[in-house]
Protein backbone atom coordinates (compact mmCIF):
# COMPACT_ATOMS: atom_id res chain seq x y z
CA UNK A 1 0.00 0.00 0.00
CA UNK A 2 2.21 2.45 0.61
CA UNK A 3 4.22 2.85 -2.17
CA UNK A 4 0.95 2.07 -4.61
CA UNK A 5 0.03 5.81 -5.45
CA UNK A 6 -1.05 6.53 -8.68
CA UNK A 7 0.70 10.24 -9.07
CA UNK A 8 -0.42 11.57 -12.73
CA UNK A 9 -3.60 13.94 -12.24
CA UNK A 10 -4.89 15.81 -15.64
CA UNK A 11 -5.25 11.98 -17.43
CA UNK A 12 -1.47 12.30 -16.91
CA UNK A 13 -0.51 15.86 -17.88
CA UNK A 14 1.42 16.27 -14.35
CA UNK A 15 2.78 13.96 -12.79
CA UNK A 16 4.56 14.06 -9.60
CA UNK A 17 7.40 12.74 -8.01
CA UNK A 18 5.91 11.51 -4.51
CA UNK A 19 2.69 11.53 -2.70
CA UNK A 20 3.66 14.44 -0.76
CA UNK A 21 4.27 16.23 -3.71
CA UNK A 22 1.39 15.49 -5.76
CA UNK A 23 -0.64 16.52 -2.83
CA UNK A 24 0.46 19.84 -2.56
CA UNK A 25 0.41 20.34 -6.03
CA UNK A 26 -3.76 19.33 -5.49
CA UNK A 27 -4.13 21.90 -3.33
CA UNK A 28 -2.60 24.74 -4.99
CA UNK A 29 -4.65 23.57 -7.99
CA UNK A 30 -7.72 23.61 -5.50
CA UNK A 31 -6.66 27.26 -4.14
CA UNK A 32 -6.66 28.36 -7.81
CA UNK A 33 -10.53 26.95 -8.24
CA UNK A 34 -11.24 28.69 -4.92
CA UNK A 35 -9.95 32.46 -5.71
CA UNK A 36 -11.98 31.91 -9.20
CA UNK A 37 -15.09 31.02 -7.84
CA UNK A 38 -14.64 33.96 -5.09
CA UNK A 39 -13.81 36.63 -7.86
CA UNK A 40 -16.33 35.76 -9.86
CA UNK A 41 -18.89 36.04 -6.94
CA UNK A 42 -17.93 39.40 -5.95
CA UNK A 43 -17.47 41.05 -9.13
CA UNK A 44 -20.27 39.23 -11.15
CA UNK A 45 -19.48 40.10 -14.96
CA UNK A 46 -22.24 41.23 -16.68
CA UNK A 47 -20.68 39.40 -19.85
CA UNK A 48 -22.15 35.42 -17.38
CA UNK A 49 -25.41 37.43 -16.33
CA UNK A 50 -27.09 35.53 -19.77
CA UNK A 51 -29.08 32.29 -19.42
CA UNK A 52 -27.18 29.13 -20.62
CA UNK A 53 -29.77 26.11 -20.55
CA UNK A 54 -32.64 27.76 -18.19
CA UNK A 55 -29.75 28.84 -15.86
CA UNK A 56 -27.38 32.11 -15.69
CA UNK A 57 -24.15 31.29 -17.21
CA UNK A 58 -22.45 32.45 -14.38
CA UNK A 59 -24.31 29.67 -11.92
CA UNK A 60 -23.22 26.96 -14.59
CA UNK A 61 -19.85 27.98 -14.26
CA UNK A 62 -19.54 28.00 -10.09
CA UNK A 63 -21.94 24.36 -10.38
CA UNK A 64 -19.02 23.07 -13.03
CA UNK A 65 -16.29 24.43 -10.48
CA UNK A 66 -17.76 22.32 -7.83
CA UNK A 67 -17.69 19.30 -9.36
CA UNK A 68 -14.26 19.96 -10.62
CA UNK A 69 -12.80 20.44 -6.62
CA UNK A 70 -15.41 17.62 -5.69
CA UNK A 71 -13.61 15.41 -7.82
CA UNK A 72 -9.91 16.15 -6.80
CA UNK A 73 -10.63 15.85 -2.97
CA UNK A 74 -12.46 12.31 -3.75
CA UNK A 75 -9.69 10.96 -6.40
CA UNK A 76 -6.66 12.25 -4.86
CA UNK A 77 -7.30 13.19 -0.49
CA UNK A 78 -9.33 10.26 -0.12
CA UNK A 79 -7.28 7.98 -2.61
CA UNK A 80 -10.30 6.80 -4.28
CA UNK A 81 -7.28 6.76 -7.60
CA UNK A 82 -5.91 4.13 -5.59
CA UNK A 83 -9.49 2.07 -4.86
CA UNK A 84 -10.21 -1.19 -7.27
CA UNK A 85 -12.54 0.01 -9.79
CA UNK A 86 -15.15 -1.85 -8.60
CA UNK A 87 -15.24 -0.23 -4.73
CA UNK A 88 -14.75 3.21 -7.05
CA UNK A 89 -17.84 2.63 -8.79
CA UNK A 90 -19.87 1.22 -6.13
CA UNK A 91 -19.75 4.59 -3.87
CA UNK A 92 -19.71 7.30 -6.80
CA UNK A 93 -22.22 5.52 -9.64
CA UNK A 94 -24.76 5.06 -6.35
CA UNK A 95 -24.61 8.68 -5.21
CA UNK A 96 -24.62 10.42 -8.26
CA UNK A 97 -27.51 8.22 -9.45
CA UNK A 98 -29.82 9.05 -6.18
CA UNK A 99 -28.73 12.69 -6.06
CA UNK A 100 -29.47 13.40 -9.70
CA UNK A 101 -32.81 11.62 -9.49
CA UNK A 102 -33.55 13.83 -6.14
CA UNK A 103 -32.25 17.16 -7.72
CA UNK A 104 -34.25 17.07 -10.89
CA UNK A 105 -37.48 15.57 -8.92
CA UNK A 106 -37.65 18.32 -6.63
CA UNK A 107 -36.55 21.43 -8.74
CA UNK A 108 -38.97 20.39 -10.92
CA UNK A 109 -41.64 20.71 -8.30
CA UNK A 110 -40.36 23.58 -7.24
CA UNK A 111 -40.44 25.15 -10.06
CA UNK A 112 -43.82 23.72 -10.62
CA UNK A 113 -45.13 25.58 -7.24
CA UNK A 114 -43.92 29.04 -8.32
CA UNK A 115 -45.73 28.68 -11.81
CA UNK A 116 -49.16 28.10 -9.98
CA UNK A 117 -48.42 31.09 -7.33
CA UNK A 118 -47.33 33.14 -10.36
CA UNK A 119 -50.33 32.25 -12.87
CA UNK A 120 -52.75 33.17 -9.87
CA UNK A 121 -53.50 29.29 -8.59
CA UNK A 122 -53.98 27.80 -12.05
CA UNK A 123 -51.72 25.82 -13.91
CA UNK A 124 -53.45 24.38 -16.82
CA UNK A 125 -57.21 25.57 -17.81
CA UNK A 126 -59.24 22.85 -20.05
CA UNK B 1 -3.68 -5.08 2.42
CA UNK B 2 -0.91 -6.89 3.95
CA UNK B 3 -1.37 -4.31 7.18
CA UNK B 4 -4.81 -5.67 7.99
CA UNK B 5 -5.73 -4.02 11.48
CA UNK B 6 -7.64 -7.52 12.53
CA UNK B 7 -6.61 -11.20 11.49
CA UNK B 8 -9.17 -12.96 11.50
CA UNK B 9 -7.35 -16.54 11.13
CA UNK B 10 -9.33 -17.08 7.68
CA UNK B 11 -7.11 -15.29 5.63
CA UNK B 12 -5.89 -18.47 3.16
CA UNK B 13 -10.10 -19.05 2.94
CA UNK B 14 -11.46 -18.27 0.55
CA UNK B 15 -15.09 -18.86 1.26
CA UNK B 16 -14.24 -17.90 4.84
CA UNK B 17 -13.97 -14.33 4.67
CA UNK B 18 -10.55 -14.20 3.69
CA UNK B 19 -11.10 -12.98 0.34
CA UNK B 20 -10.61 -9.22 -0.58
CA UNK B 21 -12.20 -8.46 -3.90
CA UNK B 22 -11.96 -5.48 -3.10
CA UNK B 23 -8.75 -4.92 -1.77
CA UNK B 24 -10.10 -2.65 0.78
CA UNK B 25 -10.12 -3.87 4.48
CA UNK B 26 -13.92 -4.06 5.93
CA UNK B 27 -13.38 -1.12 8.35
CA UNK B 28 -12.29 0.95 4.97
CA UNK B 29 -14.87 -0.10 2.98
CA UNK B 30 -17.63 0.32 5.55
CA UNK B 31 -16.43 4.17 6.35
CA UNK B 32 -16.83 4.18 2.63
CA UNK B 33 -20.71 2.87 2.68
CA UNK B 34 -21.35 5.51 5.34
CA UNK B 35 -19.76 8.26 3.78
CA UNK B 36 -22.23 7.40 0.65
CA UNK B 37 -25.33 7.55 2.75
CA UNK B 38 -24.23 10.25 4.95
CA UNK B 39 -23.76 12.23 1.28
CA UNK B 40 -27.08 11.25 0.02
CA UNK B 41 -28.61 12.93 3.68
CA UNK B 42 -26.58 16.18 2.82
CA UNK B 43 -27.82 16.27 -0.47
CA UNK B 44 -31.51 15.78 0.43
CA UNK B 45 -30.76 18.88 2.65
CA UNK B 46 -29.34 20.50 -0.52
CA UNK B 47 -32.02 19.56 -2.78
CA UNK B 48 -34.85 21.02 -0.53
CA UNK B 49 -32.86 24.09 -0.48
CA UNK B 50 -33.07 23.96 -3.93
CA UNK B 51 -37.09 23.42 -3.96
CA UNK B 52 -37.76 25.57 -1.60
CA UNK B 53 -35.59 28.37 -3.88
CA UNK B 54 -37.30 27.52 -6.73
CA UNK B 55 -40.45 27.52 -5.19
CA UNK B 56 -39.81 31.58 -4.20
CA UNK B 57 -37.04 32.13 -6.79
CA UNK B 58 -38.66 35.87 -7.74
CA UNK B 59 -37.94 36.66 -4.03
CA UNK B 60 -35.30 34.88 -2.36
CA UNK B 61 -32.81 36.63 -0.79
CA UNK B 62 -28.97 37.46 -2.09
CA UNK B 63 -26.50 36.00 -0.16
CA UNK B 64 -24.19 38.46 -1.10
CA UNK B 65 -26.63 40.91 0.93
CA UNK B 66 -26.57 38.62 3.99
CA UNK B 67 -22.93 37.58 4.18
CA UNK B 68 -20.78 40.41 4.09
CA UNK B 69 -19.11 40.46 7.08
CA UNK B 70 -15.31 39.90 8.64
CA UNK B 71 -14.38 39.60 11.87
CA UNK B 72 -12.49 42.78 13.21
CA UNK B 73 -13.37 45.08 10.15
CA UNK B 74 -17.20 46.25 11.60
CA UNK B 75 -19.17 48.24 8.89
CA UNK B 76 -17.04 47.30 6.31
CA UNK B 77 -19.01 45.28 3.38
CA UNK B 78 -16.63 42.45 2.45
CA UNK B 79 -19.02 39.74 0.56
CA UNK B 80 -17.75 36.58 0.43
CA UNK B 81 -14.03 36.80 2.00
CA UNK B 82 -14.78 35.53 5.15
CA UNK B 83 -16.48 32.60 3.59
CA UNK B 84 -13.87 31.95 1.38
CA UNK B 85 -11.03 32.28 4.40
CA UNK B 86 -13.40 29.30 5.76
CA UNK B 87 -12.92 27.42 2.84
CA UNK B 88 -9.28 27.66 2.46
CA UNK B 89 -9.13 26.99 6.30
CA UNK B 90 -11.26 23.58 5.62
CA UNK B 91 -9.23 22.79 2.73
CA UNK B 92 -6.07 23.32 4.38
CA UNK B 93 -6.89 20.89 7.29
CA UNK B 94 -7.57 18.08 4.42
CA UNK B 95 -4.56 18.87 3.28
CA UNK B 96 -2.59 18.34 6.74
CA UNK B 97 -5.11 15.19 6.95
CA UNK B 98 -3.52 13.37 3.57
CA UNK B 99 -0.15 14.37 4.53
CA UNK B 100 -0.25 12.78 8.03
CA UNK B 101 -2.12 9.00 6.40
CA UNK B 102 1.12 9.47 4.07
CA UNK B 103 3.21 9.90 7.12
CA UNK B 104 1.62 6.90 8.65
CA UNK B 105 2.01 4.68 5.71
CA UNK B 106 5.75 5.11 6.13
CA UNK B 107 5.29 4.50 9.84
CA UNK B 108 6.35 7.90 11.09
CA UNK B 109 4.77 8.49 14.37
CA UNK B 110 5.94 11.90 14.91
CA UNK B 111 5.04 13.45 11.48
CA UNK B 112 1.68 11.61 11.88
CA UNK B 113 1.46 13.43 15.41
CA UNK B 114 2.27 17.25 14.04
CA UNK B 115 -0.16 16.91 11.05
CA UNK B 116 -2.58 15.59 13.22
CA UNK B 117 -2.81 18.19 15.75
CA UNK B 118 -2.58 20.54 12.93
CA UNK B 119 -5.39 19.10 11.18
CA UNK B 120 -7.39 19.52 14.82
CA UNK B 121 -6.41 22.98 14.84
CA UNK B 122 -7.78 23.73 11.38
CA UNK B 123 -10.90 22.01 12.26
CA UNK B 124 -11.55 24.63 15.60
CA UNK B 125 -10.98 27.29 14.05
CA UNK B 126 -13.90 26.42 11.34
CA UNK B 127 -16.00 25.46 14.00
CA UNK B 128 -15.16 28.86 15.83
CA UNK B 129 -15.47 31.19 12.48
CA UNK B 130 -19.12 29.39 11.77
CA UNK B 131 -20.35 30.02 15.65
CA UNK B 132 -18.97 33.53 14.92
CA UNK B 133 -21.29 33.49 11.73
CA UNK B 134 -24.16 31.97 13.31
CA UNK B 135 -23.98 35.09 15.78
CA UNK B 136 -24.06 37.99 12.78
CA UNK B 137 -26.80 36.14 11.49
CA UNK B 138 -29.12 35.91 14.52
CA UNK B 139 -28.14 39.70 15.52
CA UNK B 140 -28.86 40.86 12.40
CA UNK B 141 -27.87 43.86 10.34
CA UNK B 142 -30.00 46.58 9.32
CA UNK B 143 -33.59 45.84 10.99
CA UNK B 144 -36.80 45.79 8.93
CA UNK B 145 -40.72 45.54 8.79
CA UNK B 146 -42.60 42.13 8.73
CA UNK B 147 -46.03 42.66 6.66
CA UNK B 148 -49.27 40.92 7.57
CA UNK B 149 -48.80 38.56 4.71
CA UNK B 150 -45.03 37.52 6.50
CA UNK B 151 -43.18 39.47 3.61
CA UNK B 152 -39.85 41.89 4.54
CA UNK B 153 -40.06 45.56 3.85
CA UNK B 154 -36.68 46.62 3.93
CA UNK B 155 -35.25 50.62 4.08
CA UNK B 156 -33.12 52.12 1.45
CA UNK B 157 -31.68 55.30 0.95
CA UNK B 158 -32.32 57.16 -2.96
CA UNK B 159 -28.60 55.49 -3.66
CA UNK B 160 -30.50 52.31 -3.27
CA UNK B 161 -27.68 51.62 0.01
CA UNK B 162 -29.36 49.99 2.92
CA UNK B 163 -30.56 52.17 5.85
CA UNK B 164 -30.29 50.52 9.24
CA UNK B 165 -33.86 51.33 11.33
CA UNK B 166 -31.85 53.04 13.90
CA UNK B 167 -30.08 55.37 11.43
CA UNK B 168 -33.83 57.23 10.91
CA UNK B 169 -36.33 55.34 13.84
CA UNK B 170 -36.45 57.35 17.04
CA UNK B 171 -36.87 55.36 20.24
CA UNK B 172 -40.50 57.14 21.61
CA UNK B 173 -42.59 56.03 24.67
CA UNK B 174 -43.37 52.20 24.84
CA UNK B 175 -46.53 50.82 26.59
CA UNK B 176 -45.97 47.52 25.85
CA UNK B 177 -43.70 45.81 27.93
CA UNK B 178 -42.09 42.43 27.41
CA UNK B 179 -44.41 39.81 29.09
CA UNK B 180 -41.93 37.37 31.65
CA UNK B 181 -42.81 34.83 33.83
CA UNK B 182 -42.72 36.16 37.12
CA UNK B 183 -45.23 38.62 35.89
CA UNK B 184 -49.19 38.44 34.75
CA UNK B 185 -50.06 34.98 33.50
CA UNK B 186 -47.35 32.41 35.30
CA UNK B 187 -46.62 30.29 32.45
CA UNK B 188 -46.58 32.58 29.47
CA UNK B 189 -43.44 34.51 28.48
CA UNK B 190 -42.36 35.74 25.04
CA UNK B 191 -38.75 35.99 23.62
CA UNK B 192 -37.32 39.71 23.26
CA UNK B 193 -38.98 42.40 21.71
CA UNK B 194 -38.13 44.38 19.18
CA UNK B 195 -36.40 48.02 20.00
CA UNK B 196 -38.93 49.68 17.95
CA UNK B 197 -42.31 49.59 17.34
CA UNK B 198 -44.08 50.09 13.49
CA UNK B 199 -45.50 53.37 14.55
CA UNK B 200 -42.11 54.37 15.28
CA UNK B 201 -40.78 53.04 11.85
CA UNK B 202 -43.63 55.08 10.39
CA UNK B 203 -42.93 57.85 12.02
CA UNK B 204 -39.78 57.82 11.47
CA UNK B 205 -40.34 57.54 7.71
CA UNK B 206 -42.06 60.35 7.65
CA UNK B 207 -39.68 62.20 8.78
CA UNK B 208 -36.98 61.52 6.65
CA UNK B 209 -37.26 62.70 2.96
CA UNK B 210 -34.87 60.03 1.24
CA UNK B 211 -35.30 56.83 2.54
CA UNK B 212 -37.30 54.26 0.66
CA UNK B 213 -38.88 50.96 1.37
CA UNK B 214 -37.06 47.81 -0.64
CA UNK B 215 -39.63 45.09 -1.53
CA UNK B 216 -38.64 41.04 -1.26
CA UNK B 217 -39.24 40.80 -5.09
CA UNK B 218 -36.22 40.99 -7.86
CA UNK B 219 -36.27 42.39 -10.93
CA UNK B 220 -35.30 41.32 -14.37
CA UNK B 221 -32.02 42.91 -13.40
CA UNK B 222 -31.88 40.17 -10.15
CA UNK B 223 -31.89 43.60 -7.91
CA UNK B 224 -35.26 43.94 -5.10
CA UNK B 225 -37.44 45.97 -5.78
CA UNK B 226 -37.34 49.68 -4.74
CA UNK B 227 -41.00 51.55 -4.18
CA UNK B 228 -41.38 55.20 -4.92
CA UNK B 229 -41.40 57.14 -2.04
CA UNK B 230 -45.87 57.39 -2.25
CA UNK B 231 -45.65 53.66 -2.03
CA UNK B 232 -43.57 52.83 0.56
CA UNK B 233 -45.59 55.16 3.01
CA UNK B 234 -48.38 53.58 1.58
CA UNK B 235 -47.14 49.86 1.92
CA UNK B 236 -45.62 50.62 5.11
CA UNK B 237 -49.13 51.57 6.95
CA UNK B 238 -51.38 49.35 5.37
CA UNK B 239 -49.08 46.28 5.66
CA UNK B 240 -46.77 46.75 8.47
CA UNK B 241 -47.25 44.40 11.28
CA UNK B 242 -44.18 44.19 13.23
CA UNK B 243 -40.39 44.84 13.64
CA UNK B 244 -37.41 42.14 12.86
CA UNK B 245 -34.08 42.25 13.94
CA UNK B 246 -32.00 39.62 13.16
CA UNK B 247 -32.66 35.90 11.89
CA UNK B 248 -34.06 33.02 13.76
CA UNK B 249 -36.13 30.54 12.73
CA UNK B 250 -39.72 31.90 12.46
CA UNK B 251 -38.73 35.52 11.13
CA UNK B 252 -35.66 36.58 9.47
CA UNK B 253 -34.70 40.13 8.32
CA UNK B 254 -33.24 39.45 5.39
CA UNK B 255 -36.02 38.09 3.74
CA UNK B 256 -38.05 34.67 3.28
CA UNK B 257 -38.24 32.39 6.99
CA UNK B 258 -36.98 29.84 5.11
CA UNK B 259 -33.87 30.87 3.80
CA UNK B 260 -32.83 31.33 7.45
CA UNK B 261 -34.65 28.01 8.48
CA UNK B 262 -32.25 26.48 5.83
CA UNK B 263 -29.40 28.05 6.64
CA UNK B 264 -29.57 27.16 10.22
CA UNK B 265 -30.07 23.43 9.43
CA UNK B 266 -27.46 22.72 6.86
CA UNK B 267 -24.53 25.05 8.49
CA UNK B 268 -25.80 23.38 11.90
CA UNK B 269 -25.44 19.49 10.60
CA UNK B 270 -22.13 20.31 8.22
CA UNK B 271 -21.22 22.26 11.19
CA UNK B 272 -21.99 19.07 14.07
CA UNK B 273 -19.88 17.15 10.85
CA UNK B 274 -17.18 18.94 11.75
CA UNK B 275 -17.30 19.13 15.31
CA UNK B 276 -17.76 15.36 15.67
CA UNK B 277 -14.86 15.05 13.32
CA UNK B 278 -12.78 17.01 15.27
CA UNK B 279 -13.56 15.10 18.72
CA UNK B 280 -12.89 11.74 16.24
CA UNK B 281 -9.60 13.40 15.52
CA UNK B 282 -8.80 14.53 18.97
CA UNK B 283 -9.09 10.75 20.08
CA UNK B 284 -7.20 9.37 17.16
CA UNK B 285 -4.35 11.73 18.19
CA UNK B 286 -3.86 10.70 21.57
CA UNK B 287 -4.09 7.02 19.99
CA UNK B 288 -0.88 8.07 18.15
CA UNK B 289 0.93 9.50 20.55
CA UNK B 290 0.19 6.62 23.04
CA UNK B 291 1.78 4.49 20.18
CA UNK B 292 -1.10 2.01 19.81
CA UNK B 293 -0.57 2.22 15.92
CA UNK B 294 3.08 2.21 16.22
CA UNK B 295 2.39 -1.12 17.77
CA UNK B 296 0.16 -2.21 15.61
CA UNK B 297 2.32 -1.50 12.66
CA UNK B 298 -0.31 0.12 10.90
CA UNK B 299 -1.73 3.62 10.91
CA UNK B 300 -4.80 2.70 9.25
CA UNK B 301 -7.02 4.41 11.92
CA UNK B 302 -5.85 7.50 10.48
CA UNK B 303 -6.67 6.84 6.92
CA UNK B 304 -10.14 5.93 8.02
CA UNK B 305 -10.69 9.45 10.19
CA UNK B 306 -9.00 10.63 7.15
CA UNK B 307 -11.91 9.78 4.71
CA UNK B 308 -14.39 11.05 7.07
CA UNK B 309 -12.44 14.24 7.51
CA UNK B 310 -11.95 14.84 3.71
CA UNK B 311 -15.57 13.99 3.45
CA UNK B 312 -16.99 16.92 5.92
CA UNK B 313 -14.62 19.35 3.78
CA UNK B 314 -16.00 17.84 0.04
CA UNK B 315 -19.42 18.42 1.65
CA UNK B 316 -18.31 22.39 2.48
CA UNK B 317 -17.12 22.45 -0.96
CA UNK B 318 -20.76 22.31 -2.42
CA UNK B 319 -22.63 24.37 0.40
CA UNK B 320 -20.19 26.84 -0.05
CA UNK B 321 -21.64 26.69 -3.52
CA UNK B 322 -25.12 26.36 -3.06
CA UNK B 323 -25.81 28.71 -0.18
CA UNK B 324 -22.91 31.92 -0.94
CA UNK B 325 -22.36 31.88 -4.55
CA UNK B 326 -25.04 30.00 -6.97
Amino acid sequence: MAHAHKLEIFRGLVKFKSNTQKIWGVLIFLTIITAVEVVLGIYKPEVLMGHVLGMKALNWIFIILTLVKAYYITWDFMHMRDETKALRRMVVWTAIFLILYLMFILLQEGGYVFDVYDNGYIKRDF
Amino acid sequence: MSTTVANTGTEVKTWGGGNEPLKASYGKMMMWFFIVSDALTFSGFLAAYGFSRFKFIDSWPIADEVFTHVPFLHGQELPMIYVAFMTFVLIMSSVTMVLAVDAGHHLNKAKVTIYMFLTIIGGLIFVGSQAWEWATFIQGDFGAVQTKGGNILQFVDAEGHRVALRDFVEVGEHERVQQERKNGIWFVKEGTLPTYTVEEVIHGLEKHENVLVRTQILNEHGHKTVLTRAESLKQLKANGKHVVEGANLKENEYGSPLFADFFFFITGFHGFHVFSGVIINIIIFFNVILGTYEKRKSYEMVEKVGLYWHFVDLVWVFVFTFFYLV
